[in-house]
């Protein structure tokens, strides 16, 4: 397979979600698999080949000191790294950890905190090494991880709108939920999911993480005026994407 | 005196991480420690102080294979602390979107996960040059499970739909019988599968387990029942913790559960088929007879084979519920929190998955306790790894540390729902 591009799957911290979102492209990923070497993906196979590679998928956020580590080993070993999904872009959800004492987090888990080895924060792999690409979504989007694929492959940047969710809504036809009086974090949040959330009957809770250039203080303001409370405008920024810059800035304005 | 020490740093085809420790003195087992370190995510903790109506798409987050286990064990504790009764529609359309993620999942492991151990290749992309067809059925079938998550959930990972009470919204009836024949193909290419890998060569192996199962009183179960086991338990979901104890043990990250005052024992497939033979429609136990497989299965390795069973099973009930399909007057139930308790437990893919919350007056989370079944099969896996090693101790390296991988995923263990890492040491003094 010595001409095949070589292409590799991490997890780090994670529900192992974003990788079976592959497995999930049932019906390309024999095709996918014919037209790349797929050198390490350990979910899906033991044959776990040596680097280098020539892109790596990296799904999973930071949350020991081994894996701030094995990272950069990963980065070493890569031409491209491409991180997928809400833990590896922004920490994901167990980045709640960083608005609290880790110290009671363990407390309320575990009879004995003394065997359990963790950092204090869940950081997203940017935060340790260089990354070429970044795909939001928890989880991510099948056909947006073929494009990204399918365009590191063939040496061209990925076509990933950078609008929000309601471009999405609109097109889908859907009745906006704002309109009818229930806060929705579509305007803000990313789009790639389809508009989901709408389309079944309720609002969006940005699990695509920030559009490009969100206007948060605007979308809080008109959530205030629905009757949304600040612990509830605070909870549902924290809580996917808590840790994104533009979520957290705007969550932290809603602490008390 | 030698010692040998066997390394696999990275346990493959698992979802999730972990290792293994075998201790071999004078050609005996003495311990298989199952070490889960995959960093933990704290799910408990950080659900403290969160509303009721973020539960299901919080918790959703443990696993993207089961989400629906977590989201509607949940759901089923909220609707219990805050006494709401479901339409029974909803509770027929709760059973299909299980019937898709059990289809699924066991398909992802049946066919891409598992069945290359029993060939002799590392993956099942490998597999698929010799046994393409089978690989194919393979996808299909698991493309078949995830149609339903998606139109039922809005997506097959971290559906959107189910909450307290119902669903966002529910599908119409037209919306549900367009998937009606690709059920009836999955359930032609269910039956093929089952053949299929009920002809693979089973190391002759046996164990005496104790089983631990939902029981329901007509179904096979999966979204409700009573916990029961081979050994004499028969309890309310809500007495769990009056039977069932979970201890820290240093080599893991993962809490490990136990039968109070008898240890070790077995959820899952092999568990749900011996405690609910009986439940399978005379055409699925047939089948079984025929596929060499008894009203009660101790081979672990034949696990497999009982997943298929179940693969079909879902198929035909999926069938079933969607010509039983009445679309509700309303998709849910008015939800009024109080300050309360509330048990959620179903049949995850891989076994039973408990729930416990405790709600303040205003639907807030003051307590959570999950209790995935990765966690509760831990020690039976450690039981099994000591057995199957105990035959081999002669053998060389190589074939122990194969067969022990093997023995790992008859348990297609979730170790992102427990949290977790696979590494295999064998040290013999």
């Amino acid at each position: 397979m010595a001409n095949f591009l070589r292409l590799a799957v991490w997890k780090f911290a994670s529900c192992d979600g974003c990788q079976l979102t592959l497995l999930d492209c049932e019906d390309e990923l024999l095709a996918l698999a014919e037209a790349v070497d797929l050198a390490y993906f350990p979910e899906a196979s033991s044959k776990m080949a040596q680097g280098p590679y020539d892109l790596s998928l990296v799904e999973g956020s930071i949350t020991t000191a081994h894996d701030a580590q094995r990272i950069r080993d990963v980065r070493a070993q890569s031409k491209h790294v491409v991180t997928i999904g809400a833990c590896a872009t922004s920490g994901g959800i167990q980045a709640l950890r960083n608005f609290a004492d880790v110290g009671d987090f363990v407390a309320a888990v575990y009879a004995r905190p003394d065997y359990i080895d963790t950092l204090e924060t869940s950081t997203p792999i940017s935060a340790h090494v260089t990354v070429d690409f970044e795909l939001q979504g928890c989880p991510v989007d099948k056909r947006q991880l073929l494009e990204v694929i399918g365009a590191f492959l063939t040496n061209r940047k990925p076509v990933i709108p950078e609008y929000s969710v309601c471009f999405e809504c609109k097109r889908r036809g859907n009745i906006c939920v704002m309109v009818k009086g229930e806060p929705c974090l579509g305007p803000v949040t990313h789009a790639g999911c389809g508009a989901i959330c709408p389309a079944y009957r309720r609002a969006c809770y940005g699990c695509f993480g920030p559009m490009e250039a969100p206007n948060l203080p605007a979308l809080s303001e008109e959530w205030r005026q629905m009757g949304a409370a600040k612990g509830q405008i605070r909870d549902v920024l924290r809580t996917f994407y808590g840790w994104s810059d533009p979520f957290r800035r705007e969550s932290n304005a809603h602490d008390n | 005196m030698t010692t040998r020490t066997i390394k696999v740093d990275y346990l493959a085809r698992v979802e999730g991480e972990g290792a293994l420790d075998l201790h071999i003195e004078n050609g005996e087992v003495t311990a298989a420690n199952l070490r889960i370190f995959e960093p933990p995510r704290f799910f408990e903790a950080f659900l403290r102080g969160r509303s009721y109506t973020e539960l299901p798409d919080i918790v959703a987050r443990i696993c993207g294979i089961c989400p629906i286990a977590y989201q509607l064990g949940a759901i089923q504790a909220v609707e219990d602390a805050f006494e709401v009764t479901v339409d029974p529609q909803v509770s027929a359309l709760r059973r299909l979107i299980y019937c898709g993620e059990w289809i699924q999942s066991h398909a992802l492991h049946v066919v891409m996960l598992h069945a290359p151990d029993f060939l002799g290749y590392p993956d099942a992309i490998q597999m698929a040059e010799q046994h393409r067809e089978a690989v194919r059925r393979g996808l299909a079938l698991k493309q078949a499970g995830n149609a339903l998550m998606c139109l039922l959930g809005g997506r097959e990972i971290h559906p959107v739909s189910l909450r307290a009470g119902g669903f966002h919204r529910v599908p119409t009836k037209r919306e549900l019988e367009v998937l009606c024949d690709e059920m009836k193909q999955a359930r032609d290419l269910a039956k093929e599968l089952v053949i299929w890998v009920s002809s693979f060569p089973f190391p002759a192996f046996e164990r005496d387990y104790e089983f631990v199962a939902l029981r329901h009183d007509q179904d096979y179960p999966i979204t409700a029942g009573r916990i029961v086991s081979s050994e004499g338990i028969d309890i309310a979901i809500g007495d769990y913790e009056h039977e069932f104890e979970e201890r820290q043990v240093p080599h893991s990250t993962a809490l490990q559960s136990s039968v109070k005052r008898r240890g070790a024992y077995l959820v899952g497939p092999m568990a749900r088929y011996a405690i609910n033979h009986d439940r399978l429609p005379q055409s699925v136990q047939e089948l079984a007879d025929s596929a060499g497989i008894g009203p009660i299965c101790r081979n672990p390795f034949q696990s497999i084979v009982i997943r298929a069973l179940e693969i079909l099973h879902a198929c035909d009930e999926a069938v079933r519920l969607i010509a039983a399909y009445e679309e509700p007057s309303r998709p849910f139930a008015p939800v009024e929190p109080r300050a309360a308790v509330g048990f959620g437990c179903t049949e995850a893919p891989r076994g039973i998955c408990w729930h416990r919350y405790e709600f303040a007056e205003d639907g807030t989370i003051r307590n959570a306790r999950i209790v995935p079944p990765t966690s509760q099969n831990q020690s039976s896996v450690e039981a099994d790894l000591k057995a199957v090693a105990a035959l081999l101790v002669d053998k060389a390296d190589n074939a122990i540390r194969t067969r022990c991988e093997m023995t790992i995923r008859n348990y297609d263990p979730c170790i992102s729902c427990a949290a977790h890492f696979l590494k295999l040491t064998v040290h013999r003094p």
